[in-house]
């Protein structure tokens, strides 16, 4: 019996060979850098220098991406509802062939296509000038941390969506029936009975989408080119300009903190779970 | 009267919401066919397939940068099956010893941002002669695919019912041939997914590859993202569409490989 164990383990081994040489020992030697100066004494120089250089943008990529997540969460919410209790099967159906696309467009096409959309001159402030709300003449287009929230919410709302209604679906209709028997609302049904029982699943989908939108470079480059932007942009500039690695891995460990909290509960979720949100 | 509102206001909120999904995909396609458009015009002043041209030049750097993106995305499938189909029919069965901590650290790289990950491997990797080498983007690809492949595979060999192996040694097969004629054919589907999932990831990639790769081994990314910041908006756009293709593809084929509940563990 243990030269099955040990047969199974050699199973796993050159997979975990793989993340740990190029997952964890980069990650170890990224906190190591960040709390030690060029020379390597240890000290926090590399986290003053980053604040005073990079706080704006430690703030700013806080709040782009908590509000991004906040609103992936409500209208993946939304939309999951409708896919369950929508009483018009054509309106359900539309929806559901309409809210997918994003799903597997990479990043960078989305920022190419959010560059051109969200611009002074872009289809968005040019249908809105048709038919008669904005003059673009006075408008300056979206391509600031607004747009960036934008594309992140367009990108990843698909994905927590579909999560959450696959989710919503597998539930027991019994409930959801008793309600509307006895005159609940849809809004009411949403709230009080279905998110609940899905939040565990909608969580889940949250933190993956909020840590990915921590990691993405070229979102931030081509959407808002300007000042203030995201700590990844600085990490990028840092590297590559300066070769400034402490600086660039103390920015690291900020965003790695930012996502302490939510990989925690991820992790623990998904190992309890046996691997399953 | 109630109905007729209710569409009303249904029709307008899938209008709306179309517009949002389908604007800014229609703006790319719009610079893909331009070629001359600048403000305060609503539309191209100018209309062709002069740019389509261009970036299809058979000796031109998006075709060549093309092929690399196929070819990386290739070689990394290929990495990742060697390594994940293994681990996942490992992690399937559940008498793996200290499968709890081997199970966090497989998916560690999804809980916390890559990218400063990818710098540091980009130090080491430069040391050792990794650093713009097609080798190297493999390796930074093959890591990041790995963590979905191996989750989609244990989901797979987990759903094989043991009863169906033990039949087959019964009547006498080998635990070698076993695998081969009953637990591989089985998981195939799980298995195909995984390579379809690692081949798109793969070809998406953007950072690593931005800090990996640069500036010997340019992918169609990479191209796009250049020509996006050069200004050059008609190649880039012409370059976004080609990765669109297998991405929408795959999207519209989706439930046909994965139920949702599968989908979860990938991010």
């Amino acid at each position: 019996m243990s030269d099955r164990r040990s047969a199974q383990l050699l199973l796993v081994a050159p997979a975990l060979a793989m993340v740990l040489a190029l997952f964890v020992y980069p990650l170890e030697l990224s906190l190591v850098s960040a709390f030690t100066t060029k020379d390597g004494e240890p000290s926090f120089d590399n986290f003053t220098k980053a604040l005073e250089l990079y706080g704006t943008d430690i703030v700013f990529t806080f709040v782009i991406v908590t509000v991004s997540t906040l609103l992936i969460g409500l209208f993946a919410a939304a939309i999951g509802g409708y896919l369950v209790l929508g009483a018009h099967p054509v309106a359900v159906s539309v929806l559901k062939n309409l809210y997918r696309w994003p799903l597997f467009i990479p990043f960078i096409v989305a920022a190419q296509c959010m560059r051109t959309f969200l611009a002074k001159n872009g289809i968005m402030n040019n249908t809105l000038a048709t038919i008669g709300l904005v003059d673009v003449g006075s408008v300056s287009g979206l391509l600031d941390w607004r747009g960036i929230i934008v594309t992140f919410v367009w990108k990843q709302t698909p994905f927590v969506a579909l999560l959450v209604s696959g989710a919503m679906a597998a539930l027991d209709r019994a409930t959801v029936e008793a309600a509307a028997n006895l005159g609940a609302s849809g809004m009411r049904i949403l709230i009080e009975i279905l998110l609940p029982q899905v939040a565990g699943v909608m969580l889940v989908g949250l933190i993956l989408a909020f840590v990915t939108m921590l990691s993405v470079l070229s979102v931030p480059i081509m959407i808002s080119g300007g000042s203030p932007t995201m700590i990844t942009v600085d990490m990028a500039f840092r590297v590559n300009s300066y070769s400034d690695y402490g600086v660039a891995n103390a920015l690291g460990f900020v965003s790695y903190a930012i996502a302490g909290l939510g990989a925690w509960v991820y992790l623990r979720r998904s190992v309890a779970s046996d691997g399953a949100p | 009267m109630r109905a007729a509102f209710g569409w009303v206001l249904r029709g307008s909120l899938l209008g709306g919401l179309a517009f949002v999904i389908f604007g800014p995909l229609a703006n790319l396609v719009l610079w893909a066919v331009a070629i001359q458009w600048y403000y305060p015009h609503k539309l191209p002043l100018t209309w062709g397939f002069k740019y389509w041209g261009e970036v299809f030049k058979p000796t031109g750097d998006s075709i060549a940068a093309l092929g690399t993106s196929v070819l990386i995305a290739c070689i990394t499938v290929v990495v990742c099956l060697l390594l994940a189909v293994p681990a996942g029919c490992a992690l399937g069965r559940k008498r793996l010893p200290g499968r709890p901590l081997i199970l966090l650290i497989l998916l560690l790289p999804q809980a916390f941002p890559n990218l400063p990950v990818y710098f540091n491997i980009a130090r080491q990797f430069y040391m050792v002669g990794l650093n713009g080498t097609i080798a190297g983007v493999v390796l930074v690809h093959a890591a990041h695919g790995l963590v979905i492949a191996v989750c989609i595979a244990a989901a797979a060999f987990a759903a094989i019912d043991p009863e169906l192996e033990l039949a087959a040694r019964n009547i006498g097969a080998s635990a070698g041939r076993t695998v081969l004629t009953v637990t591989l054919p089985l998981a195939m589907p799980g298995v195909t997914a995984s390579a379809i999932f690692v081949f798109l990831e793969s070809l998406d990639e953007f950072t690593g590859t931005y800090f990996v790769g640069v500036p010997d081994v340019t992918t169609l990314p990479l191209v796009m993202f250049t020509a996006s910041l050069a200004g050059n908006y008609q190649i880039a756009a012409i370059t976004a569409l080609v990765l669109l293709v297998p991405s929408i593809g795959f999207m519209l084929l989706i439930e046909r490989f994965l139920k949702a509940e599968t989908l979860a563990k990938i991010g």
